[in-house]
């Protein structure tokens, strides 16, 4: 049970953490959540007792945790994988850290086997990978054996099957009725593992709920409406209509409407009398991660800008178009892009006209997109599913969708 | 779209286990811990480095190569001792393999900030005076131990070779003085090292600290011509770390200044002042 009241850190006059309460119970996972320089190491830190609160304690079990009797025993902690000597073998690391809190040697061994580390123990730590690191890391977390523990970003560097183990080994603990803390920023990982959630931004707390709940209190369900392209005038007529009717209407880029506030029947039988035909009505249910973006978009505070390589480009080539800006670059509000339209507008590369490259910057996903105002997809005879839009575009489409375009489009239910 | 949730109390929890109740109790028996299970764990720590050994390992050679050199060289020459202690020529060696002991001292606690390591150390063993002591007990029992071993050989080889060379026998308090003596002074200047790495943090601002501590003060003597100086430039001169230390080989470079077993209470004094402050600091601190 860790347990914080009024937690607050500052660094000079800047606030690393305000006014922070919260608890972590025991027999469930609990994730901690927040947008780089949120707190969440900083808080971490102060429930190990490295960092003073400047006001607000923190307590594990009652008891601060320098004021804890053999605290490794109780509390086990996995804050950065590097905060070892590289030149010392994983053995004798594990070894001084057992000695410190009296814990027979033979453990040692032990926690080598439980992750995987037994045939590199007598290897400089220098030499290990960032995965090879979190285990070791993870190693000196259960050292102890105890009853709380705390991982900072555990998965970080490990391969798929690291990443399994952990999430299994997480779970286990917590079914033993320890209490699991772990932050991490791969909110899918989190959807799997956590039961809880604590969500900090700019070091103070912004929802302390479970999973379900976080997710359903903070992504809103919504329905993607689209008119005719080609009768602008039944877009606004279905819009006001829909409006009267109780809906939360926003247009997108490409044209279509997102409808929150009635249900997908509803929607259809307004748009049936108000004579408005329509092209697409599908429903959209947003991911945890849109959840965690749509609830920290305002806390985030290293938001990238475009790079605009101001003065260092060599003049355009003729017939050359500006590239597509890939979502997530200093757009606001790219935490829930529209799913990507088919055909849209392709990005040309310079040099091989009628070429559609293969890479990212191929995806027609862009939220953004300049192609938006031209023609639509959907403008062409419903014949091809993927239709050729730009002038420049070669009747062959992308084969295949873009990866960044899928790594932040949300989980859609079509 | 919803907004966020105001930052709040805790919400009430539906009916759970106490949280005064463990969900989960190790089978591994808890000990107390005490100040021996840091200093085994710091006696590990020190072990498990190839810096120990390499600054250890050149240390002992320093002074034994250079030792032996000396005296060899002497042995060699017609030159006659005129009845000086033959202890003496060990003083070289020393001063230049004080070097490597500072090292090793600034090592020992700043690493662990340049790693990283401390998080991890401080984690494991939230009493933070008990690991700088558990620290300051092991190195400096490993420095003492390994400067008194070299400066014993070198003293024994150096008195056996000069014997003929009119060199006097050394008597008995000078044989303690250059054997048990220097090794506490070095093992001290060593602590001390530990002490500033630990108030710095830093490996390599603590090892120029110590470096210009035991450098600069001669350096600035010899370029203090002026007469009104001359007072300054004798402290100087008489305080600095190279003059103490030869203070225990009866050769001082000046007549008045520190004798005896003086630069042993000074050092013990200035590293004790020095313990206290990076005690404090390490208390007070965030890691």
């Amino acid at each position: 049970m860790i347990e914080a009241v009024g937690l607050t850190k500052r660094y000079g006059d800047k606030t690393a953490v305000y006014n922070l309460s919260f608890q972590v119970r025991p027999g469930t996972v609990t994730g901690f959540l927040g947008p780089n320089g949120s707190g969440k190491s900083t808080t971490m830190r102060m429930i190990l007792g490295l960092d003073n609160p400047t006001s607000g304690q923190v307590t594990i079990g009652g008891f601060p945790y320098r004021k804890l009797p053999n605290a490794p025993r109780q509390v086990g902690a996995l804050l950065d994988a590097k905060a070892v000597h590289g030149g010392r073998a994983a053995r004798n690391h594990l070894l001084c850290l057992a000695q410190l809190s009296g814990i027979p040697a033979r453990r040692v061994d032990e926690v080598l086997g439980v992750v995987g580390l037994q045939d590199v123990a007598r290897r400089r730590s220098k030499g290990f990978s960032l995965g090879m690191g979190q285990r070791l890391g993870i190693a000196a977390a259960l050292l102890g054996d105890p009853q709380v523990l705390l991982f900072d970003e555990p998965v970080n560097g490990l391969d798929p099957e690291g990443i399994l183990w952990v999430r299994n080994l997480m779970k286990s603990l917590a079914a033993e009725g320890r209490t699991v803390f772990v932050s991490s920023h791969l909110m899918s990982e989190m959807a799997l593992t956590a039961d809880h959630l604590i969500v900090i931004g700019r070091g103070q707390l912004l929802a302390d709920m479970s999973v379900r709940d976080f997710i359903s209190a903070n992504s809103a369900d919504f329905a993607r409406v689209r008119t005719p392209d080609t009768e602008p005038q039944q877009r606004e007529k279905l819009s006001s209509a829909l409006t009267e009717a109780g809906g939360h209407v926003l247009p997108e880029q490409d044209g279509a409407l997102r409808v929150t506030g009635l249900p997908l029947p509803r929607i259809s039988d307004i748009a049936h009398a108000s004579d408005v035909r329509l092209w697409e009505l599908s429903p959209h249910q947003a991911s945890l991660e849109e959840a965690y973006m749509r609830m920290t978009q305002g806390a985030v505070d290293y938001r990238s800008t475009i790079d605009q390589r101001a003065g260092l480009m060599q003049p355009l080539p003729p017939g050359y178009q500006p590239p597509i800006p890939v979502p997530g670059q200093g757009q606001p509000g790219w935490y829930a892009p529209p799913p990507p339209q088919p055909g849209g507008q392709p990005f040309v590369m310079p040099g091989q006209p009628g070429q559609v490259p293969a890479g990212p910057y191929g995806a027609p996903a862009a939220p953004a997109a300049p192609g938006a105002g031209g023609p639509n997809p959907y403008a062409q005879p419903a014949s091809e599913d993927r239709a050729p839009a730009g002038p420049a575009a070669p009747a062959q489409p992308p084969a295949s969708p873009a990866p960044a375009a899928d790594l932040t489009k949300p989980e859609d239910a079509r | 779209m919803s907004t966020p949730q105001p930052p709040q109390a805790p919400p009430a929890w539906p009916a759970t286990p106490d949280s005064r109740t463990p969900g989960y109790t190790s089978p591994i028996p808890v000990v107390r811990t005490h100040l021996g299970h840091a200093i085994a764990s710091e006696w590990t720590k020190i072990r498990s480095v190839r810096s120990t050994m390499w600054t250890l390992g050149v240390f002992v050679l320093l002074v034994i190569g250079i030792g032996l050199g000396t005296g060899a060289l002497v042995a060699s020459s017609s030159s006659d001792l005129g009845g000086e202690s033959p202890l003496a020529l060990g003083f070289f060696g020393l001063l230049l393999g004080s070097m490597c002991v500072i090292t090793l001292g600034v090592l020992t606690t700043a690493s662990e900030y340049g790693t990283g390591m401390i998080r991890t150390t401080m984690t494991a063993c939230p009493s933070r005076g008990r690991v700088l002591a558990a620290k300051a007990i092991v190195f400096f029992l490993v420095a003492f131990v390994v400067t008194l071993v070299a400066a014993s050989v070198v003293a024994l080889a150096q008195a056996s070779m000069l014997e003929n060379h009119g060199a006097r026998v050394p008597t008995g308090s000078e044989w303690f003085k250059g054997t048990v003596g220097v090794s506490l002074f070095i093992a001290l200047l060593g602590l001390l090292s530990l002490v500033i790495g630990s108030i710095v943090r830093h490996s390599a601002g603590a090892i120029t600290i110590m470096i210009g501590l035991l450098l600069a003060p001669l350096v600035i003597a010899l370029f203090m011509f002026a007469e009104s100086l001359s007072k300054v430039r004798t402290g100087l001169l008489e305080y600095s770390i190279p003059n103490q230390l030869s203070v225990f080989y009866s050769n001082s470079l000046t007549s008045s200044g520190p004798t005896g077993w003086d630069p042993l209470w000074i050092a013990l004094g200035v590293t004790a002042v020095a313990f206290a402050g990076a005690f404090v600091l390490l208390e007070k601190r965030d890691v």
